[in-house]
């Protein structure tokens, strides 16, 4: 679905140029993929394909995904800071660049790395006007934009999973926008991308997390636009 | 409220309901968003307010953009202000100043408004403040001056992807400075009708505009495009106000401009492929910039 156009798409938004896709997009995908991964990383390594790859050092699109991470919004002037302050944190970060054309034109993979959550691989495209998409969470297939609060869960696959989740949401009165499901194999693991119109609370999270073998409850929040 | 989609309704509306175009347009935004119309023009302060941050922090840099190959043009120009040299009026001047402040800060990684897009960030600030000071007219205006070149982008873009990989930079740079002289005319109290002949007039002469950037980067032609459009601008309005119609209406013109950016090649769309980006000197910046980033990347 198209979405109807405001003054504000037209006027604004405010961000750090020079770019509303290779810079503000490349900050929002760091800053979700911050917040899938939920905790401080240790190391972060950004392969970008393609025109990321190409245009991203005079775009600022590198400074702009590990801005992203460390939870700078688009407009925050310590993007430009964002190595510095990443190392103030003992943020490791690697960038590598590769070209590879059954990928969108500006694609990111992010691998974030602690000793908690050992690893996440999180892939995001910036699809223009600063609108961005997380695409795929180690693995499994997403659709994240930020426009929504996101409920995004990692689970056994194992039959009602979808119902039980789906009736703690309407228990709540909270109605499902959209649904993304997938799974590797059956029995196997599965994902769940819920976004949904209101807030997701802490209770429901903790619900959540008293079903058996759900691996990842994250709540993604929708982004300031 | 009707939904506007085309100028000739918004114009009709104005019409009926004895408003400017910038109430009108307030209105809809408060109904469409579900807030108070104190609180659009409350949002709309805070752009205002960034880019009147952009245009200060603007004119007191000289840092270079990552590239190189821009950064401290602004700053030659206010050189030779302070000699007295010019062949332009204080108002102009200051438009030429404010666009470029705006555009080189973008380049920078600093803050800044897009408007409508990041690449041509610099066009609607540096008319509206440029104006607002020459005329001492208060923020209310400004904000009215906004409002006004908002609505035009907004019209415009329900037809016309305000992209430069879309319909090139005639819907980038193009629709800013059609949006400014908008914004111009209102602030001189322009009637309704006028203010839409500024952005027809405006729209018709960058029709066919390509976006060739050198090396994909924001900045080689579109910083001092910006600086070129801010006075452009300022001509439609000039225009409008001494009652000068388009031939053409604002919404044909608009149609005009989706079928030429259809029929655009793509690679004079944002690609690189042709134009400035592709002449010897163009290619030669690129290969450069890729062997110092390939450089850099592999440390």
């Amino acid at each position: 679905m198209e979405k109807a156009k405001t003054l504000f798409d037209v006027i604004g938004p405010i961000i750090i140029g020079p770019s509303s896709s290779h810079t503000a997009g490349a900050v929002r995908i760091g800053y979700l993929a911050g917040k899938i991964f939920g905790e401080k990383p240790d190391k972060v390594t950004f392969k970008l394909y393609n025109s990321f790859a190409k245009t991203g050092k005079g775009h600022g699109t590198d400074k702009g995904l590990l801005g992203g991470v460390l939870g700078y919004d688009v407009d925050n002037e310590r993007i430009k800071k964002a190595y510095l302050d990443a190392e103030k944190l003992n943020i490791e970060y690697k960038f590598e660049y590769a070209e590879d054309y059954n990928k969108h034109p500006n694609a990111v993979d992010i691998i974030l790395e602690n000793k908690n959550i050992k690893r996440m691989e999180i892939s995001g495209i910036s699809v223009g006007a600063g609108e961005v998409a997380i695409t795929k969470i180690n693995g499994y297939k997403f659709n994240i934009n930020g426009d929504y609060d996101t409920l995004v869960l990692i689970y056994k696959d194992k039959p009602g999973m979808i119902y039980r989740v789906t009736a703690l949401l309407q228990g709540q009165n909270i109605n499902i926008a959209t649904m993304h499901c997938d799974r590797n194999a059956k029995g196997q693991e599965a994902s769940m991308g819920i976004c949904v119109d209101g807030q997701i609370s802490d209770y429901i999270i903790n619900e959540l997390k008293k079903i058996d073998e759900v691996y990842l409850i994250r709540n993604v929040e929708v982004l300031k636009k | 409220m009707i939904k506007q989609k085309n100028f000739a309704d918004i114009l009709e509306d104005t019409k009926t309901k004895n408003k400017k175009l910038y109430e009108i347009c307030q209105i809809l935004e408060s109904q469409d968003s579900e807030i108070s119309v104190q609180e659009v023009r409350s949002k709309v302060k805070n752009i205002l307010d960034a880019m009147k941050a952009a245009v200060k922090s603007g004119l007191k840099s000289k840092e270079k953009s990552q590239s190189g190959m821009c950064g401290d043009d602004c700053a030659k120009l206010l050189e030779m202000y302070k000699k007295g040299q010019s062949l332009f009026s204080e108002l102009h001047k200051n438009v030429l100043t404010y666009s470029l402040a705006t555009i080189e800060q973008n380049a920078r990684m600093g803050k800044i408004a897009a408007c409508p897009t990041a690449g041509s960030c610099g066009i609607v600030p540096s008319a509206i403040i440029a104006v607002a000071q020459e005329l001492n007219a208060d923020e209310e205006k400004e904000i009215n001056a906004l409002i006004t070149a908002g609505l035009i982008g907004k019209i415009v873009s329900n037809k016309l992807a305000l992209a430069g990989a879309v319909a090139g930079c005639q819907s980038e740079c193009g629709v800013a400075a059609a949006m400014a002289a908008a914004a111009v005319t209102e602030l001189y109290d322009g009637t309704n009708e006028q203010i839409l002949e500024s952005a027809a007039l405006t729209l018709k002469n960058i029709m066919g505009l390509v976006c060739d950037p050198v090396a994909g980067l924001v900045e080689v032609p579109c910083v001092k495009r910006n600086a070129f459009l801010g006075i452009y601008a300022l001509t439609g309005a000039e225009l409008a106000l001494a009652g000068i119609k388009s031939v053409i209406p604002i919404d044909e013109v608009v149609d005009a401009m989706k079928q030429v950016g259809e029929m655009m090649s793509p690679r004079l769309k944002e690609s690189s492929e042709a134009g400035l980006a592709t002449t010897p000197t163009g290619l030669k910046i690129t290969e450069d910039l890729s062997q110092k980033w390939q450089e850099e990347n592999s440390k």
